[in-house]
């Protein structure tokens, strides 16, 4: 039987009163949200914290509000509520693309995406899509408030800038017209960790041409988007060529590991292919006409 | 610290520690054992229960989060003497064989059914994608669930000692 080890236990009602708990409580408090990556640490010894402030009673951080150039989703809000959300789906179809293959509906119903972005494990899905979304991260601090870009918010596996004082409230996703996005994850079986994953956002001029593009790489050891990509293939027509050369460019970036998911060569093939497969789709709903 | 939850329906005050897992809350202070618990590493389902009207895994919530909250585990799927609709689809169809995974599997049912009265095959498969079944192959359980679908008011009819004749 897996237990953690002991700890103290208090809920916060407010951002305002977990800033002030997590003062209080020092240098190995933390917060918990849905606890599907923390508790299992917790079970493992991986992680010992003396005081874990409960934040899931913070109504204000669960909520999904449009505006006109921007779409704001609170911290706590659940994976569940993302993939449920029609406005969601809509704007960002990415984010249910990649939250479909998140984990399982159970596990779904906890983890939220404030939890996954400051778990920042290296094969977390939903880093790579607020990568390729351009997300911003609202972090309440004691001093106030500050929004980091993310590839700010990411120091490294399991590190992020968000300190431990700190606590992450919003993410921003920017609206844009034109935009199509898309996810796609190899796992081994239904609910499990990527393989290898693919991400990619695209913007269309009124001529038809990538007017701006991103794609972003899962498990394949490439922090933050692929380099290179927008200069490589933007103001240019959408064509399967183009969509070959963007692979290559991925599976070039891409730094894979041998593990118990696959080979090397095997990863890279996945990043070059899911890169196609994600330009293709993301061109197809940007409203686009791919030429033949 | 003390926590107060309602636990199908009953509301219940204990001392808990803090590290107090849900699972073992139920099973080792309420003697709830119908609870089954598994992996104990979130991925196999046995140990599902209803917060709040949504299934969680009960190895990876704290007793304490669930202070102030509405639990309902299979002890509390049968009101009075009558059995759940899910219940008795599981009788009918021959849902379960060891039962292990069977508590977990007939509450997301339920929550399932709440939620959406008329689920196809494809949206009871994928509400129970995260819970294993080592037994049955999920035919058996996909048909329950479509059992009680088509018969949402048929076990009122029967209560929990008709349910324990095995149909012919
Ligand atoms: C069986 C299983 C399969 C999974 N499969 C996948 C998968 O395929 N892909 C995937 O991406 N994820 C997967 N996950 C992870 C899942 O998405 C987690 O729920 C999620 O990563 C963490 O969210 P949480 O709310 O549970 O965070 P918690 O576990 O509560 O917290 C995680 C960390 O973030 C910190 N934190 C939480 N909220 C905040 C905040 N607002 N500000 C600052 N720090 C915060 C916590 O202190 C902790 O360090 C899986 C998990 C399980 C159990
Ligand atoms: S025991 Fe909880 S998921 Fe397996
Ligand atoms: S009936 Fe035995 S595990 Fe499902």
């Amino acid at each position: 039987m897996q237990t953690p080890a002991p700890f103290d236990y208090v809920r916060a009602s407010s951002v305002a009163e977990t800033l002030e708990l997590l003062a209080r409580h020092g240098p190995e408090a933390r917060v918990i949200a849905g606890g599907h990556s923390l508790l299992p640490m917790m079970k493992l010894r991986l992680a010992r914290p003396d005081w874990l402030i409960d934040i899931n009673d913070v109504a204000e951080l669960d909520h999904i509000t449009e505006e006109p150039d921007r779409l704001r989703i609170g911290a706590l809000t659940r994976h569940a509520t993302l993939l449920a959300s029609d406005l969601v789906g809509r704007l960002f179809p990415i984010v249910h693309d990649a939250e479909r293959v998140i984990a399982d509906p159970v596990v779904r119903n906890r983890g939220s995406i404030g939890g996954s972005l400051g778990q920042a494990d290296p094969a977390e899905d939903l880093t790579t899509v607020c990568d390729v979304l351009d997300a911003e991260i609202v972090i309440a601090s004691p001093g106030g408030e500050r929004v980091l870009g993310i590839a700010d918010l990411h120091r490294g596996p399991y590190e992020t800038a968000c300190e431990q004082n700190e606590l992450i409230t919003e993410i921003r996703l920017p609206i844009r017209s034109r935009h199509g996005s898309a996810y796609e994850k190899v796992e081994r079986r239904v609910g499990d960790w990527a393989v290898a994953a693919a991400g990619a956002s695209v913007v269309l001029a009124d001529d038809g041409t990538i007017e701006d593009v991103t794609v972003g790489l899962t498990a394949l050891g490439v922090e933050g988007c692929v380099p290179g990509m927008l200069e490589a293939i933007c103001q240019q027509r959408p064509s399967e060529e183009l969509y070959a050369e963007a692979g290559r460019i991925a599976a070039a970036a891409s730094a894979p590991v041998e593990d118990q998911r696959g080979p090397v060569d095997y990863k890279r093939h996945l990043a070059d292919e899911l890169t196609r497969r994600v330009l293709r789709r993301s061109v197809e709903r940007a409203g686009a006409m791919v030429p033949a | 610290m003390q926590i107060t939850t309602t636990v199908n329906g009953t509301e219940v005050t204990r001392d808990v520690e803090p590290r107090l897992l849900l699972v073992h809350f139920l099973r080792d202070t309420l003697g709830l054992t119908g609870t089954h618990w598994g992996c104990d590493t979130s991925n196999c389902g046995t140990c599902v229960v209803l917060m709040d009207g949504e299934p969680v895994k009960s190895c990876t919530v704290l007793a304490a989060m669930t202070e102030g909250h509405e639990v309902r585990t299979v002890e509390g799927l049968a009101t009075g003497g009558t059995l759940d609709p899910v219940q008795q689809g599981f009788m009918e169809e021959h849902g379960l064989q060891c039962g292990f995974c069977t508590p977990g599997m007939m509450l997301t049912a339920r929550a399932l059914l709440d939620r959406s009265p008329d689920p196809d095959e494809t949206e009871i498969r994928e509400a129970i994608s995260g819970q294993i079944c080592r037994c049955t192959g999920y035919a058996t359980i996909v048909r329950s669930v479509r059992w009680a679908a088509e018969h949402p008011a048929e076990a009122a009819a029967s209560d929990i000692k008709a349910a324990e004749e095995v149909p012919a």
